[in-house]
């Protein structure tokens, strides 16, 4: 390792809580996704295989720990979406002053918990896949 | 004229110039995966339920399987890219670096593969 501080200079920084903690989320998130689509890829397999097959998967698939799991993906999806979004906007250099992204901060924080309630809702009560 | 000294193009000191491809690429995936995950997401909530009959005749439409073959490449090349920056950002150790990249390239591969394959099989009804 060189001498010179590598990126990220997560000793460095000075972060507000709240920079530091949408960040932080989004990569935690994107990478709680990346497990979700080794889950899809598998259910997908699983269809493909048959009506067997996917008899298997689903008993696996339904075990009581895996709704935790499903849980954290619904809120692991809002909130990438969202992160992601502002990120965009980001991109073409809009809303970089300090006082426009502690406001974006919280507007996402604020959509994200509305999508996953909404999401949750339509999963919960409307499918009833409790 | 380049200002770096020959000892620093030797080591191969500095930017791989590729940094904007891969920029570019999240990005583009980025703005793709927008519609595509919120027309999975929306879909899975609409199917009446998950037993095969129901999957697989929602898979065997056209649109719904060519929709779940771009959902799985870009997810699959958007996840690739992303994770990469987390190892290369947490993984100090060249060597691990370099092996866990080249794991979680073929493990990504392998989805991606694997994905369009069973959209594929069960769309051109090799699933019944």
């Amino acid at each position: 390792m060189p001498a010179r501080p590598l990126s990220p200079h997560l000793s460095v920084y000075k972060m507000s809580r709240y920079t530091l903690a949408t960040s932080i989320f989004n990569r935690f998130t994107g990478v709680g996704l990346s497990v979700g689509l080794l889950l899809l890829v598998y259910w997908l397999m699983s269809v493909a295989g048959g009506a067997e097959s996917q008899a298997r998967a689903t008993r696996l698939l339904s075990l009581p720990p895996m709704k935790l799991v499903y849980a954290g993906l619904v809120v692991a999806f809002c909130y990438h979406l969202v992160a992601g979004i502002r990120h965009l906007v980001w991109d073409t250099g809009r809303g970089l002053e300090r006082a426009q992204s502690r406001r974006s901060a919280w507007l996402v924080i604020a959509v994200s918990a509305a999508l996953t309630l909404v999401v949750g809702y339509c999963a919960l009560v409307l499918r009833g896949h409790a | 004229m380049s200002l770096r000294s020959p000892l620093r193009r030797v080591l191969g000191s500095g930017s791989a110039h590729d940094g904007v491809h891969h920029w570019w690429l999240q990005r583009l995936t980025s703005v793709a995966l927008v519609p595509l995950s919120v027309w999975f997401v929306v879909s899975l909530l609409a199917l009446p339920s998950f037993d095969h009959a129901t999957v697989t005749a929602w898979m065997a439409q056209s649109w719904t399987a060519l929709l779940l073959i771009l959902l799985v490449l870009v997810a699959t090349r958007h996840s690739q890219l992303g994770v990469r920056v987390v190892v290369e950002d947490y993984v100090p150790d060249a060597g691990a670096r370099t092996v866990t990249l080249a794991l979680l390239t073929f493990v990504h591969a392998v989805l991606a593969l694997a994905g369009v394959f069973a959209v594929l099989k069960v769309a051109l009804g090799g699933a019944a």
